[in-house]
């Protein structure tokens, strides 16, 4: 049976958004080539049974579940390879995200199965599924297509939808793994630290983004200066590269590894645009671009882009807005 | 027309950048043998001419196993502070093929194709005057104009090749290095000192510093092309420009577009249009189209450019926007419609020809090139006479190394070759213009129709800094960006590929407070935006001067007008490919 | 110990990135580099061996590619690996990742490394996923997208960015250690450096001499066919400004938010 196994990443008693967008989209296209979709989870007693079954509400038919550390790659990937050994599944879907990359990766070494990363959409072909990748900074889009017994597609984060379904239940299944030596030889010391101040930008209206175009730590003064002005539900954002540079808080950052938002306005102050972070702010409804580089990829994703210097315009546009709202 | 408050005007000579040569840019002491590197030959600049040397003299050496091995590791060593060599390289280009065959006679112009530098002969070619924006007047190409036969090269694709020949014949290109100090020695050249890397803003050393080294050299090639960093501190430092004339300066702007028509012909237009006539705004320039084939992807290509003495009087006057407003032209639009700019660059030329070419040679050092100011400013030529020089350098070089010959045999070589006597024809043809287009018209064709025995004597130029400046109306002009067809300055500097680190310490140095209408003149004239003046300075008087150095892509046009442009961190500037 | 290195030679990001129509693989002529990642993996093995916890005894950097890679070996010696190795064979063009990462691994194992070391992602497409592929078939653990890595006896501490904030994890070597940007500011190479890379050891290796079995890489061996190069659906392009006049600029963009009942 043409079946599709994915793995579903949790944290403190809840899945994963983007797993969950991964159970969906394994389940209908599952559906479209006359398989099943199933789902691994590895943790600890937070598994309960009530938590595995729900996936069904996804279109999970099966959910088997492995007791392991959690939060990292190599484990999951000794139990996948396990159950697709006995259960020969043709398939395993993973949502975005750093550890759905890294279990693909692993696995695809593992059971020499061929990998696609970044995938945005996955369609049936000839009782095959075939997956589509943007390339080349999204300037074009090249499709995979599989060869031997098992083929890898890694999502792009949100590129899958999550659909509930009614009243669906997976049956679990424990499964028993003996971890391989090299899996047991990290160990998580800490997980999901939070640094810096908590900022809420999920549920904001506005969101004024900086990126390294503002040059140093001090300039997000710009940024919050115009959010200020903007009022209402505003907030400020950060790419992953001041975030790393320390810059600005974390619970700010956007993109793969951050979050992902759809304000009604996003301004997007020297940030030059790259997947990394567009996945996580694409959706938003009002894209404004400001950048020196008139080749940003970001201009290609804004509806309104400035060629222009931040330095010079957000401290002129935070006195206009302040002036136009009196 | 506006003028200082006091009513005088003011040139940029009388601002005189805050740069002490002497100190700043001569070593007087080589570092002990443990910190320093000791090479054959150094070359300083990986452009046409310095390649061209390192090509001829890797022949020879070829043929000299022993001389080779005299020379230790490292034979041959080129000093280039592009990400490559031909990075920083920009020329019209329509090069007479002579001396490119002469330095590779194994190449046929077809192979130079097949290696992707070269993009077909010329076998059509028009000159076209224009009175107005709309209109052109065909003429009969002058002599200097004449073009059939001749290949359009990029200078830039051409550099990339010879390198590769460079690194085959066993030099050492050491790519992303600036050379930044000339190392002199009891009054002999004896090397040079490659630039730190790794300073901030302020100069500051970074964590990641690392500083620069002695390459102490048997013999140096100053190739650094139009105006070398290290050339001019030679010449201050040997007289080498006594008894000539000063060097004068042409800023040339090139775009290349890739077009859905071929164009069948190489094109020259020698204004007036878009330039001002009124000798008062002292603009001399001229435009270029050429077709280019590129052979491997099969597309067709046009480069376009302007080109203009930087001897003009009004501060308003940038080249960048001229090369726009050109692209106007209805002509032009025809050649370029429906089509697409795949890249820009700007490069500043030495325009004084044979007067002012300084004495080539130094104890321990020599010139070629750009750096020797061997253009011809008049047929619009100066590749084929880098490539010359670079060969007779190196001829120069390997007989001083052989039998001890002076390397002063070299200024005699040049003088006899192609080189000395195409420029001595054109001596006396371009300065008349420094009168204006008008008045100097006459005495230009003069020149031209008698192969340079008219006017006789030696026709003198004056600096190009020491033209007063006014703020004139040239910018109203100028067409409005669009970003499909007219583009500004910045995503010009974009798409050349310029990366400079963005917390390096500032390269060009300017007096910060000058005269408004020097600050504006060096805000126009520069085609990457690189100078601003604040938007509250006053209209006239003294003002700040914001440098946005990062933005540089070297085209030296600043040291003309006032300025100094040193080298920055190597590795930074522009990457240029086609140009 | 002995820490190899994995470095990739990648176009330079100023130039124009196209797939080559004839071949249907990425267009690599025009100017290449170092990946620049991978100089943060250099640097941070450098920063181990001079760190003074673990005795580096040698940082070996890996590539592999067709001849042109020379000069990503030779700057990752200039930036201070001891010596290279380059993996080339015509057998191995068109490997997609999972070949890639299982002939790395082969070339890897004749080393038997206590730790290898790359950038986690690369200009030119594949990201994230090589470490674990080749982590894997050396079975060793692994940790991409790492900031920060100090060494402990015999173990590595790494932190990172991870779906709930930032992870702490302990890795015992051998290990597989794919590191960000972050890490590290990469050293300058010095001049000497740089004119003395051509002289250390560089060892070209092919497929059959680290023992990979050629029906597992190459276009044939790999498992993804990649093709149907088309372009993404167009999306509506936006407003561009070009600012000239900052004032004029600024009302622009409020004119424009205000249309949009945005403000």
């Amino acid at each position: 049976m043409p079946d599709v196994l994915t793995y579903v990443l949790h944290y403190e008693g809840a899945f994963n958004k983007n797993s969950l967008g991964a159970v969906s989209e394994a389940a209908a296209r599952a559906e479209e080539i006359g398989g099943q979709c199933h789902a691994v989870v590895v943790g600890g007693d937070d598994l309960t049974d009530e938590l595995c079954a729900s996936l069904g509400a996804y279109g999970a038919t099966k959910v088997f579940r492995a007791r392991g550390a959690e939060g990292l790659a190599q484990p999951v990937v000794d139990v996948m390879a396990k159950v697709i050994d006995e259960h020969g599944h043709a398939y395993a879907l993973f949502g975005g995200g750093l550890l759905g990359f890294e279990i693909g990766a692993g696995l695809a070494a593992r059971k020499q199965a061929g990998v696609t990363m970044e995938v945005t959409s996955v369609r049936a072909e000839d009782g095959k599924l075939v997956a589509e990748r943007p390339i080349l900074q999204d300037s074009k889009v090249s499709v995979s297509r599989y060869r031997g017994d098992l083929g890898i597609i890694i999502g792009r984060i949100n590129a899958f939808e999550i659909v509930s379904r009614d009243g669906g239940s997976a049956e679990v299944v424990d499964v028993e793994v003996s971890y391989s030596s090299w899996s047991e030889q990290a160990t998580m010391v800490q997980r999901g630290e939070q640094r810096g101040a908590d900022v809420d930008i999920e549920g904001a209206d506005i969101l004024v983004a900086g990126g390294r175009g503002l040059g140093k730590a001090e300039n997000f003064q710009l940024a919050e200066e115009l959010a200020g002005a903007l009022g209402g539900n505003s907030a400020v954002a950060a790419t992953r590269a001041v975030v790393d540079a320390g810059w600005y808080p974390y619970a700010a950052q956007i993109g793969q590894t951050g979050k992902t938002v759809s304000p009604k306005l996003y301004i997007a102050a020297g940030i030059s645009g790259a997947i990394q972070h567009k996945v996580g702010m694409q959706s938003s409804e009002n894209i404004v671009a400001i950048n020196k580089d008139a080749n940003a990829p970001i201009f290609e994703f804004s509806d309104l882009g400035i060629v222009g210097d931040l330095h010079k315009i957000l401290p002129k546009l935070t006195e206009a807005i302040k002036a136009k709202k009196g | 027309m506006a003028s200082s408050a006091n009513g005088r005007m003011h040139a940029p000579i009388e601002y005189p950048p805050p740069v002490s040569s002497p100190e700043e840019f001569v070593k007087r002491e080589l570092d002990s043998e443990d910190d320093r590197i000791e090479v054959g030959v150094a070359i300083v600049g990986g452009g046409t001419a310095g390649l061209a040397c390192a090509n001829r003299l890797l022949q020879l050496l070829g043929d000299d196993p022993a001389m080779m091995e005299q020379l230790g590791e490292v034979p041959v060593a080129i000093i280039e502070k592009a990400k490559t060599c031909g990075g920083h390289s920009l020329s019209g280009a329509v090069m007479r093929p002579r001396p490119l065959q002469e330095l590779f006679p194994q190449l046929t112009r077809e192979d130079w194709r097949k290696e992707h530098f070269a993009f077909g002969e010329v076998t059509k070619e028009a000159v076209y005057m224009l009175p107005t924006g709309k209109t052109k007047l065909r003429i009969p190409p002058p002599p200097p104009f004449k073009n059939h036969g001749n290949e359009v090269v990029s200078v830039a694709a051409l550099a990339r090749y010879q390198q590769r020949q460079a690194e085959e014949g066993g030099a050492y290109v050491l790519t992303e290095t600036s050379a930044t100090q000339l190392i002199i020695s009891e009054r002999h050249v004896v090397g040079v000192r490659s630039g730190d890397k790794g300073r901030g803003k302020e100069g500051e050393e970074l964590s990641n510093f690392e500083p620069g080294t002695d390459i102490k050299a048997r013999v140096t090639v100053l190739a650094e092309g139009c105006w070398g960093h290290l050339t001019g501190a030679a010449i201050r430092e040997f007289n080498l420009a006594e008894g000539r004339e000063p060097q004068v300066w042409e800023l040339g702007v090139k775009e290349v577009w890739r077009v859905p028509k071929a164009l069948d012909r190489v094109i020259h237009t020698i204004g007036p249009w878009p330039l001002k006539l009124q000798a008062k705004y002292g603009q001399i320039g001229g435009t270029w189209l050429y077709p280019m084939k590129d052979e491997k992807s099969g597309d067709d290509l046009v480069s376009i450019g302007f080109v203009i003495d930087l001897d003009y009087a009004d501060a308003t006057t940038s080249a960048h926007d001229l090369l726009q407003l050109f692209k106007t032209h209805p002509f032009v639009r025809e050649v370029l419609e429906g089509g697409e700019r795949v890249g820009w660059g700007a490069k500043a030329i030495p325009g004084g020809g044979y007067w002012s070419m300084p004495k080539l040679s130094m104890p321990g050092a020599l010139m070629v090139g750009d750096a020797g100011g061997m253009v011809d400013t008049v047929a619009l030529k100066g590749v084929h006479h880098a490539i010359k020089s670079g060969m007779l350098a190196a001829e120069a070089i390997y007989a001083h190394l052989r039998r001890g010959t002076s390397l002063s045999s070299y200024e005699q070589a040049v003088e006899e070759s192609s080189i000395g006597k195409e420029l001595w024809l054109v001596r006396n043809t371009r300065q008349p213009f420094q009168r204006g287009f008008i008045q100097g018209g006459p005495m230009v064709n003069l020149a031209i129709a008698t192969k340079g025995k008219l006017p006789p004597g030696r026709m003198q130029w004056h600096r190009n800094d020491a033209k007063p400046l006014f703020l004139g109306d040239t910018y109203k002009n100028y067409p409005k960006p669009d970003g499909k067809y007219i583009f500004d300055k910045l995503s010009s500097v974009y798409i050349s590929g310029n990366a400079t680190r963005d917390d390096a310490p500032n390269h060009i140095r300017v007096r910060r407070t000058v005269p408004r209408e020097i600050a504006d003149g060096w805000r126009w004239m520069c085609p990457a935006g690189v100078y601003e003046v604040p938007e509250d300075a006053p209209e006239s008087g003294p003002v700040d001067v914001i440098v946005n150095y990062t933005n540089c892509v070297q085209c030296g046009a600043i040291t003309a007008k006032g300025g100094r442009l040193t080298p920055p961190e190597g590795g930074d500037g522009p990457l240029y490919r086609l140009t | 110990m002995k820490i190899c290195v994995l470095v990739k030679e990648v176009p330079d990001a100023a130039v124009e990135k196209r797939i080559d129509a004839s071949t249907g693989r990425m267009d690599r002529s025009g100017e290449k580099n170092l990946n620049p990642y991978d100089t943060h993996a250099i640097e941070a093995a450098m920063q181990i061996r001079e760190g003074g916890t673990a005795q580096v005894d040698e940082i070996v950097a890996v590539t592999m590619g067709p001849e042109s890679a020379v000069r990503a070996l030779h700057k990752a010696v200039s930036l201070g690996a001891d010596r290279s190795i380059q993996l080339t064979d015509a057998a191995l063009a068109g490997s997609d990742v999972a070949a890639t990462g299982y002939a790395l691994a082969k070339a890897l194992s004749n080393e038997q490394p206590d730790l290898v070391l790359l950038g986690q992602q690369s200009d030119d497409g594949e990201c994230y996923t090589i470490g674990a592929v080749v982590a894997d078939h050396l079975q060793m653990p692994s940790l991409t997208q790492v900031i920060k890595m100090d060494i402990e006896e015999g173990a590595l501490r790494c932190e990172r960015q991870a779906e709930y904030g930032y992870d702490t994890v302990q890795i015992k070597l051998p290990a597989v250690i794919s590191v960000g940007d972050a890490i590290n500011e990469p050293r300058y190479p010095s001049l000497k450096a740089i004119m003395g890379a051509k002289k250390k050891p560089l060892e070209q290796v092919g497929a059959s001499d680290v023992g990979i079995d050629t029906g597992l890489v190459g276009e044939e061996g790999s498992r993804v066919q990649c093709g149907d190069f088309h372009d993404p659906p167009a999306k509506a392009a936006g407003q561009v400004i070009e600012d000239e006049d900052t004032d004029e600029t600024v009302q622009k963009i409020v004119a424009w938010l205000e249309e949009r009942k945005l403000i």
